[in-house]
């Protein structure tokens, strides 16, 4: 591997590390405050398969690194401009329906997505993608399911549903930009052209989003930032939180 | 005078037979039973609020997984407890409307806060291992789905308390800041988890009956004697200071002798004024009315595709 490749596979593995560990953070906080028990259970699985991703992109991050640093360095010991996580993820929870389309907008992307990292020639890439493809499966499952409930429940949940899709539209756009770090990885058939996966994104959400009885909002506006550290003002509060105990004891082990 | 059906009954209870959903059984049993199924389905539930306090503070990824995969599973203890208790003829609806209002209880531990992160060490190590002494004791209780729920549950509850006693092995043989997060959560936690086994016998309510039911199959005295004998090899272990000054070996009884508890705070917190009742109960309302137009959404859809369905059929 050359140095430009592993420096950029580096980046690449702590940019999708950071994706799961933020979102699966987000997930995290449902517990004990779902609509009903099965409900808690839901989200902690799906909390915990995100936390799993993000402990086996920083684990090669870290490898590839080869400074001496692991997982939790990679999570912890940096700030968030230093995170380069998509906007959407770290959005915080909002209410049932925000936290459900969100999630339906994540679970299509890497429904799409996975399949192509799944090709990679990184093994390690492609190792990890095939556990991640089985488990998100089982989220855009539950997710769908969801959206369809809520958009065609009752007047307040479908109203509460198509808030939530319009507030995050905006959010979506960034999921498929590409830089030169990633168009160089999807040249060498490592990383994934994302920028390819946004027609059939928009065909598969807009499908679930119609059954649902939901308007497909126009693309109106765009916020974009996460890829380098540019990030809204949420982040920097869900990383002081997440890494207060950590940083307060220096290198501890736990 | 006793009637063929108490007869029958008491004579499959003396067999060691279980009692199933079915069976005739007397109505002061099955209200002791829901009472104490629906505590400890609460109990589980509940107790996700002060280990769930932690998750987003977990202070490493793995440390955060392993905490999820624990309330979850306690989450999961939950259900098949509020599964169990249905098949006595009482809904989950009415259980949790009991929880809300204060009617029915849940373990008194979950109204101590968890101020550090070595709480939750604690908490899996001390009160996952007092509950398991209780549970195993339980496996062989008389009701047959309390039984094999306790069963089940056991199997998860000891690797609660391994992760538990690991984590504070962690930290106790970690820095000094950490050691003494370690003997701090211990000092707090110690106590209250020597009156999860409740009252002594002598005072115990409800006791009596569930021997005599085999509910119960051991006194909250026996019990709370085999958890004190119990931890202190593992506080050794750790290298922590017991917090118990009187806990000394007794050669005649083969047991630890220790202090006397502070029944005057057990009881304050019972009823009602530890420092997180108020908290907890009200967490769970909040999130339960949070819920409503959720639950109301599913009832919606369901409707609206039953009489889709229909209209197709016709």
């Amino acid at each position: 591997m050359s140095d430009q490749i592993k420096q950029a596979t580096q980046e690449y593995a702590t940019r999708l590390g950071d994706d799961s560990v933020v979102l699966g953070h987000r997930i995290s906080e449902w517990v004990s405050y779902g609509p009903f028990l099965e409900e808690d259970i839901a989200y902690g699985n799906v909390a915990l398969d995100y936390i799993g991703r993000a402990r086996m992109f920083y684990t090669y991050a870290a490898e590839l690194a080869d400074d001496g640093r692991d997982e939790d360095d990679f999570a912890y010991m940096r700030n968030d401009r230093e995170y380069r996580n998509l906007l959407l993820m770290e959005l915080p929870k909002g209410d049932f329906a925000y936290s459900q389309v969100r999630q339906l907008f994540a679970d299509v992307y890497y429904t799409l997505m996975l399949p192509e990292l799944l090709q990679s020639k990184d093994e390690t890439l492609s190792a990890i993608a095939a556990k991640a493809i089985k488990e998100t499966k089982y989220h855009l499952r539950r997710s769908r399911d969801w959206v369809l409930r809520l958009g065609d429940g009752t007047e307040e949940s479908h109203q509460r549903a198509q808030k939530a899709v319009d507030q995050l539209w905006g959010y979506t756009h960034e999921l498929f930009d590409m830089d030169e770090t990633e168009q160089l990885l999807a040249d060498a058939g490592i990383g994934v052209d994302v920028a390819g996966l946004r027609d059939r994104w928009l065909e598969m959400v807009s499908a679930i989003l119609t059954e649902a009885t939901l308007t497909v909002p126009e693309d109106s506006w765009a916020v974009r930032g996460g890829r380098i550290g540019y990030h809204t003002e949420n982040l920097g509060h869900m990383l002081t939180e997440m890494q207060i105990v950590h940083r307060s004891h220096p290198g501890c082990k736990w | 005078m006793t009637t063929p059906q108490e007869e029958n009954f008491m004579r499959k209870i003396s067999a060691e037979e279980k009692i199933e959903p079915k069976d005739w059984m007397p109505d002061a049993y099955r209200k002791n039973l829901i009472r104490q199924i629906s505590q400890h389905a609460h109990s589980e539930v509940i107790g996700m609020q002060p280990e769930g306090n932690w998750l987003t503070r977990a202070p490493s990824l793995r440390r955060k997984a392993i905490l999820l995969s624990k309330i979850q599973d306690e989450a999961g203890h939950g259900l098949y407890l509020y599964s169990a208790c249905e098949t006595l003829g009482i809904s989950r609806s009415e259980m949790i409307e009991q929880l809300q209002s204060g009617a029915a209880k849940y373990s008194s531990i979950f109204n101590y806060p968890t101020l550090t992160w070595a709480d939750v060490g604690a908490i899996g190590w001390l009160v996952d291992g007092a509950a398991i002494v209780n549970q195993v004791s339980l496996q062989r209780t008389s009701y047959g789905p309390y039984s094999r729920g306790m069963i089940r549950i056991c199997k998860e509850e000891s690797f609660h308390q391994r992760q538990g006693y690991e984590a504070m092995l962690a930290l106790a043989k970690g820095s000094e800041g950490q050691k003494a997060m370690a003997q701090d959560a211990l000092n707090r936690f110690y106590w209250p988890a020597l009156m999860m086994f409740g009252p002594h016998d002598s005072e115990s309510a409800h006791s009596q009956k569930s021997m005599e039911w085999k509910i119960k199959r051991e006194t909250n005295d026996d019990l709370r004697q085999k958890f004190v004998d119990q931890t202190v090899k593992q506080i050794e272990v750790l290298g922590l200071e017991h917090p118990d000054k009187n806990i000394k070996w007794n050669e005649e009884r083969g047991h630890y002798d220790s202090s006397d508890l502070n029944w005057d705070e057990f009881w304050s917190v019972i009823n009602g004024n530890g420092h997180c009742n108020r908290q907890r109960v009200e967490h769970h309302v909040a999130a339960h009315d949070e819920g409503e137009w959720v639950r109301d959404a599913i009832t919606a859809y369901n409707e609206k595709k039953r009489a889709k369905n229909a209209q197709h059929a016709a």
